[in-house]
């Protein structure tokens, strides 16, 4: 989950780094207030959750708190790669000797966190780490064994740093590693860490995300930085349908009917697990079909609850037809999922047999669950037939549907 | 309506409240439940949920409940 | 022969009265030669016994009643309380740990598998399904109850690694359809920070004399399979490798995630294409469909045992 730059700056303040002054607002007003606080030039900067700010002209700067207030406006009406600002982050103009970068991010083959510290500020760090390979200290550290300051300081000198930087930095990039362990951020950047003109060092702008995993743990901070769970903080704000998902999903809790995600396709597709949901959806475009929705299934729901999500997809204007699709379920029934995505069909007025294309679930209570296609008389493939050939088959149909002249012409 | 299944039950065993009392404990997705006075209670929206586990069949008189698959011809759930 | 266990394979259900557990206790207790399950542990329940297997209040009186270490144990206890049960069954001489839970924090998992380091022991996981060995052992959920996992999974050659859990029986039993039997099968889990990885159990693979092959199961997200294109590249491997790659269409929509927690794409060389061909360069041949994995599996045990006869 991806934070706010004015969240970001917050949670680095927590941790103990000085940051640069200033404050988030949500209308002009205010952001003439934060000006006035300031005393001084300013930037006005509209976050958003997404890059690019800078080129699309969300970020201006301001002498004046008028002058912030009219770049607020501005930049407050202005959507940035479709998103719309939460605010505007109004920070003093900090008088800037030299740019640091400092970091800290997973890395998932060494199992450790990683910090990475560069004197070349400013910009992207895999950039320089491509560029100027010389200029990015590494060192991992680990998460059962207390931090010690020489392992910030070993990754500070070896970029070439020493002498008073070198000192004052120590301190700051062993706090940025120490909160992120303690808050369960996947990603800690300061970039720019500006050392100002009198030598010392502020956080100008912040990146940091938290692992989705650990929200229910981080509650404390989250209520103080007013993040609500509701807030999923995706790459793409949630649509209606998408919520609707989560509403079948959270109506019992007995397995998983979910994780829907929107598509403009015809097919709608009911498919089970994370890596069986991938394989389909891969395999329905392999074969041209155009997919409305992604979605998985698993972990044995109630009939109640695949029927739900076979009902939204159903309904999902655009949607010809079904493909239930699930590579050899253990845990799922296939007699179960069967009668809820049958159940969905009958409950909206379709006939079965018509509105789902394919039905491929091996595994677990097959034998019912065919009883029960066949009773229905919908078309239905076992293990032998394999992912591919049945979203083949259910795209075939569907395209087929489309195809098909009216019957007076 | 229920689509899949339907359960059908004795009234000598629906009339006997501790009889109702053991269906409506083992039966993992609520179909049985007990009335105010003690009797059984079918609850008719839950009945496509039945897993076929047999635990009301066996925790009643053999052949007192029957558990009757709608999808394959009326047929009664067997010991397996 | 096998890898990571055998039929002489004691272990540990820690969380073993939750309703999965339970059913995965039954499940590993009829699959194959019947797995030695010796104990099973959940706080406050101790004297209790679940098909048998006595439950105890900690590990230590699980190892004392059996009298001996146990190998391994198999971890389904929930996210919160995950890190400590693995903790204490290192602690307590366990040296495989099969995390079954979902949705751990990865800076718990870090902590896992760095104490699992210093003590010597593996972690499989967290979030997959477990290991199994087909017709003589499975630990954990994979392939369901013992009658449905003898549909999937038969003896053989090839050994099959995979970040999903569902997949790894769906290919295995593709492999299985095609005459193709299995030597051990390891789900390793959907998380971007797993106790094991596809480079880490190739050594194992490399030297069971049974395993011919390997067919991995890959999706975006996390540098594991680069570091196995590099282990191969550097390793010069007498095994052949055939890979799946599932999410392609994820590479369209940077920053999302599906499926499971590990496929975030965090870097440019996360993505499905830049595996693809990172793969590739390594002579690992990825299939397009997973029913055209058994034929790119003969044809290459047909190579290389050619090769070795040459
Ligand atoms: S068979 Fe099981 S699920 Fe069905 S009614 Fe009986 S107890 Fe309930």
């Amino acid at each position: 989950m991806r934070f706010f730059e004015y969240e970001a700056k917050e949670i680095v303040r927590k941790g103990g780094i000085p940051t640069s002054k200033g404050g988030f607002a949500t209308t002009s007003e205010e952001a003439r207030a934060r000006a006035e606080e300031v005393a001084g030039a300013v930037v006005v900067k509209s976050q958003v959750l997404t890059g690019g700010r800078m080129k699309a002209g969300g970020v201006q700067f301001a002498d004046t708190p008028q002058a912030a207030a009219t770049h607020s406006e501005a930049i407050l009406a202005l959507a940035i790669n479709g998103h719309d600002p939460r605010g505007v982050l109004v920070d003093e103009r900090v008088a800037v000797k030299q740019e640091y970068y400092a970091g800290v991010v997973w890395d998932g083959i060494r199992k450790q966190p990683v910090m990475l510290f560069s004197d070349m500020g400013g910009i992207d760090i895999e950039e320089v780490a491509e560029k100027h390979p010389d200029h990015v200290g590494r060192g991992h550290f680990s998460t059962i064994h207390p931090f010690s300051e020489f392992q910030a300081k070993q990754v500070i000198a070896a970029v070439g740093l020493s002498g008073s930087e070198l000192n004052r930095l120590v301190p700051i990039v062993t706090r940025l590693a120490k909160l992120f362990l303690r808050f369960d951020m996947t990603l800690a950047e300061i970039n720019p860490l500006a050392q100002l003109e009198d030598g010392s060092f502020v956080a100008v702008d912040a990146h940091m995300e938290m692992e989705n995993e650990a929200r229910p743990r981080q509650q404390a901070l989250l209520s103080e930085l007013g993040v609500g769970d509701e807030e999923t903080r995706q790459a793409r704000e949630p649509t209606e349908f998408e919520l609707a998902g989560e509403a079948v999903d959270a109506q019992d809790h007995r397995g998983v009917a979910g994780n829907v995600t929107e598509f403009d396709g015809n097919l709608g597709l009911v498919i089970g697990a994370g890596g069986g949901s991938l394989t389909l959806f891969d395999a329905v475009r392999a074969h041209g079909g155009r997919p409305a929705n992604y979605c998985e299934i698993g972990g044995n729901p109630s009939v109640a609850k695949a029927c739900g999500l076979a009902k939204l997809v159903l309904s999902k204007p655009g949607v010809d037809k079904i493909a239930v699709m699930m590579s050899i379920v253990s845990n799922t029934r296939v007699d179960i999922v069967a009668r809820g995505v049958i159940k969905a069909c009958i409950e909206l007025g379709h006939d079965p047999a018509e509105k789902i294309a394919i039905f491929r679930i091996p595994g677990a209570w097959e034998e019912e669950g065919f009883k029960i296609l066949e009773r229905y008389g919908i078309e239905y493939a076992d293990r032998s037939v394999s992912l591919h050939e049945a979203a083949r088959r259910a795209v075939e149909k569907i395209q087929g549907a489309a195809a098909t002249p009216p019957a007076s012409a | 309506m229920a689509l899949f299944i339907d359960v059908e039950v004795d009234q000598a065993v629906a009339s006997d409240a501790s009889l109702a009392a053991k269906l409506a404990e083992v039966c993992p997705v609520d179909i049985f439940a007990q009335k105010a006075d003690g009797t059984l209670q079918i609850n008719d929206d839950r009945l496509d949920e039945c897993v076929l586990c047999q635990l009301c069949m066996n925790a009643a008189p053999q052949g007192s409940v029957r558990v009757i698959k709608l999808y394959d011809g009326n047929a009664v759930l067997g010991p397996v | 022969m096998s890898i990571l266990i055998d039929a002489d394979t004691t272990f540990l259900v820690q969380g073993i009265t939750g309703r999965e557990a339970v059913n995965l206790v039954r499940e590993c207790l009829d699959y194959g030669a019947g797995a030695k399950i010796v104990g099973g542990v959940t706080p406050g329940r101790k004297g209790r016994d679940i098909h048998g297997v006595p439950v105890f209040d900690t590990v230590a009186q699980a190892v004392e009643h059996h009298g001996a270490t146990i190998d391994g144990s198999v971890v389904t206890v929930p996210p919160a309380f995950t890190k400590d049960a693995v903790f204490e069954a290192i602690e307590n001489g366990v040296k495989l740990v099969v995390i079954v839970t979902e949705r751990i924090p990865r800076g718990d998992v870090a902590q896992m598998v760095e104490l699992a380091r210093e003590r010597g022991a593996r972690i499989i996981g967290p979030n997959c399904l477990g290991i199994i060995v087909p017709d003589v052992i499975k630990m954990g959920g994979i392939g369901g109850p013992a009658r449905d996992a003898a549909k999937s999974y038969t003896p053989g050659a090839v050994g099959v690694i995979s970040r999903s859990g569902g997949m790894t029986t769906e290919m295995s039993s593709t492999l299985t359809a095609a005459g193709l039997g299995q030597s051990t099968a390891v789900s390793i889990g959907g998380d971007a920070i797993i106790g094991s990885s596809y480079a880490e159990l190739m050594p194992l693979f490399e030297s069971d004399q049974q395993t011919e092959a390997i067919v991995i199961y890959t999706e975006p997200g996390g540098r594991m399979e680069a570091e196995l294109a590099r282990w191969v590249t550097e390793r010069n491997s007498r095994l052949p490798i055939v890979a799946f790659m599932a999410g392609r269409f994820m590479d369209e929509m940077p920053g999302m995630s599906f499926g499971h927690a590990g496929t975030i794409v965090e870097g440019k060389e996360d993505t499905a294409s830049e595996k693809i061909a990172r793969l590739a360069e390594a002579g690992i041949v990825v299939a397009e469909e997973i029913s055209t994995i058994p034929e790119l599996v003969r044809e290459r045990i047909a190579v290389s045992s050619g090769s070795t006869a040459g």
